[in-house]
């Protein structure tokens, strides 16, 4: 993007009113994210067996949990796992389907039959059923859990990317650059990528509340993060045991959860509009 | 007609085998063999050699693939390491309980939010309107998970009125249909409204409005009817998804269903049970979105038609 666009997109930006609280919402996580030690009242795994499942008080605010844990703290630490959830597993998704969707959409005929024949098997296989195996195979653990979502979340892009490079590649540039000699590596990288980025961004911002709830859903059901670890989903898997006694356990990290998915939906309607208009009708 | 019907059940048929040939090479993605996991370090590599031959690891894999395979349609998917009862037995009573869950999920989902949508096409940017769909995507944005948790803690912890762990009486399934309904209406509500909104732009509806029809009789005989169809299309499309809420909320609400056998068999790493779930819950959904394009194909015949090719 080069600064003329740039500035016109943070000029239209100013007026998305989406985009605006979307971004709010989601930098105003990546601080408390980036500065969760010193926000952060407590460390996330300090037991304290004299404060075990007490609620809400002055000093702690989100009440402490069968570890004598403050909540507060382990949902201000929760932030920087979700953070992480949203950036790898978008990296992985993005990797696998821009380049299936690329190499699917460029050479057609029998490799697009064959890739998207895949695709469609992953869509038509429920997706947690799917993640569960994989996960199955791979062990429990955080990464684990986001290559498992990945992989189910990945053939929104490739079918993305396919079109957008299919109706790209006809192009006379694309017959410029053959002509040139460019091998077809080289035609995907530097012709036709740089044009789809826009809406590998859009689909991106569109992915993300899926990707962080689906891998939150996995902590949840306790296929993820592991304890000690402050993950929102595991947080609330461990509220689910104690729901009789301490319901303040199962209430704020999921208010934590549900403020970054509205401000990544938000963030990507507005990026949408932004970026890619033709894209609301769908 | 016919050559429709051929063209879906051979994809069907193509969909099934991928899948089950995907879940026989789970066992083969696994570090090490299924001889090494079950019988561990101790036993000696001639004992274990021997077990190889008698259980046919050492045969070719696709030899191997079309025994599993032969067992599985009979039924006969292994033992579960776990219980040591045979895995069909642990499903034959969990199978039912999850299609019925499902199914009223679905049933409710529709006799919700069809009509909402509906209403918001008619009265489309009215008050109503931006109401329905502002609560639907605020619904979105909650993790179906945690509206489970949030009903329980309300109409059970609090108010105490519903049961929320067990599958004893039909109060225990109000909690688990709420959330699941809770997590897919929004879709639903939209997807109605824009197939609503594409058939009131029809010719045939002007002209029913020109017979001099009520605006009632317009929207339920002429409207509805014809976005039905779409409707049930984009509902079967949903299937998957449905499925995937119901293993979180069989495993959060304690029915003993498919999904919460599934989770507990990773946990415990009970592979066979794992690997059994997965192939029966695929095979269903796959059956089952056939079946709609089956129903979809005889409802409608413009769509067999544009499968053809276009040809008259």
């Amino acid at each position: 993007m080069n600064r003329g666009r740039l500035r016109e997109f943070l000029i239209s930006g100013r007026k998305n009113v989406n985009f605006l609280v979307g971004a709010f919402i989601i930098l105003s996580v990546i601080l408390v994210a980036v500065f969760a030690p010193f926000i952060a009242p407590y460390g996330y795994d300090e037991a304290n067996r004299d404060e075990r499942l007490q609620p809400p008080s002055q000093k702690h605010p989100f009440g402490t949990d069968d570890f004598g844990r403050d909540m507060l703290s382990k949902v201000i630490y929760g932030s920087r796992i979700t953070l992480q959830i949203a950036l790898t597993g978008t990296l992985i998704q993005m990797a696998l389907g821009v380049s299936v969707g690329m190499i699917s959409g460029y050479f057609g005929r029998t490799v697009d039959k064959i890739l998207m024949f895949v695709a469609d098997l992953t869509w038509c296989v429920p997706g947690i059923i799917l993640a569960l195996a994989v996960v199955t195979l791979l062990g429990k653990g955080l990464t684990n859990s986001i290559i498992a979502i990945s992989l189910v979340n990945w053939t929104q892009y490739a079918r993305i990317v396919r079109a957008k490079t299919m109706s790209i590649k006809n192009q006379a540039f694309i017959e410029t650059g053959i002509a040139f000699g460019e091998k077809a590596p080289a035609i995907m990288l530097r012709y036709i990528f740089p044009n789809i980025v826009p809406a590998i961004v859009v689909m991106a911002s569109m992915q993300l509340p899926s990707t962080v709830m689906s891998t939150t859903a996995l902590s949840f059901l306790g296929l993820g993060s592991q304890p000690p670890s402050p993950d929102w989903g595991l947080a609330l898997s461990n509220g689910m045991k104690y729901i009789t006694r301490g319901q303040w356990l199962s209430i704020f990290p999921g208010i934590a959860l549900v403020y970054v998915v509205f401000g990544f939906n938000l963030l990507g309607e507005g990026l949408r509009d932004l970026l890619d208009p033709r894209m609301k009708s769908l | 007609m016919s050559s429709y019907i051929v063209k879906r059940l051979i994809q069907g048929f193509f969909l099934v085998f991928s899948v089950s040939v995907l879940v026989f090479a789970m066992l083969y993605i696994m570090p090490g063999d299924p001889i090494d996991q079950v019988m561990g370090w101790k036993v000696s590599q001639e004992k274990k050699d021997e077990m190889r031959r008698f259980y046919g690891f050492d045969r070719p894999l696709h030899e191997q693939y079309l025994s599993w395979a032969r067992k599985a349609i009979k039924g006969d998917m292994g033992v579960s390491v776990r219980t040591k009862l045979p895995v069909l037995d642990l499903m034959k009573a969990r199978i039912p309980i999850t299609l019925k869950f499902t199914g009223l999920t679905l049933l409710f989902d529709i006799l919700i939010a069809v009509p909402l949508g509906l209403l918001c096409a008619y009265w489309k940017d009215s008050l109503f309107d931006r109401l329905v769909v502002g609560v639907s995507l605020f619904f979105t944005a909650i993790p179906q998970f945690w509206t489970a948790v949030l009903l329980i803690l309300l109409f059970g912890v609090t108010l105490k009125v519903l049961p929320f762990n067990g599958y004893d009486t039909p109060l225990h399934l109000v909690l688990p249909v709420a959330a699941g309904v809770l997590g897919s209406f929004a879709s639903t509500i939209r997807m109605t409204k824009s197939e609503v909104l594409e058939v009131i732009r029809e010719k045939y509806v002007t002209t029913a409005y020109a017979k001099g029809l009520s605006k009632s009789a317009v929207l339920v005989r002429h409207v509805l009817r014809n976005a039905i169809i779409l409707i049930t299309v984009l509902i079967s499309l949903s299937i998957p998804w449905l499925i995937s809420g119901a293993v979180i909320l069989e495993h959060i609400f304690g029915i003993p269903g498919m999904g919460g056998l599934m989770v507990n068999s990773i946990i415990m790493q009970d592979f066979a049970v794992v690997q059994a779930c997965v192939l029966v819950i695929t095979v269903l959904t796959v059956v089952f979105n056939i079946l709609c394009d089956l129903l979809i194909g005889l409802l409608d015949p413009r769509i067999s038609l544009s499968l053809r090719g276009g040809e008259r």
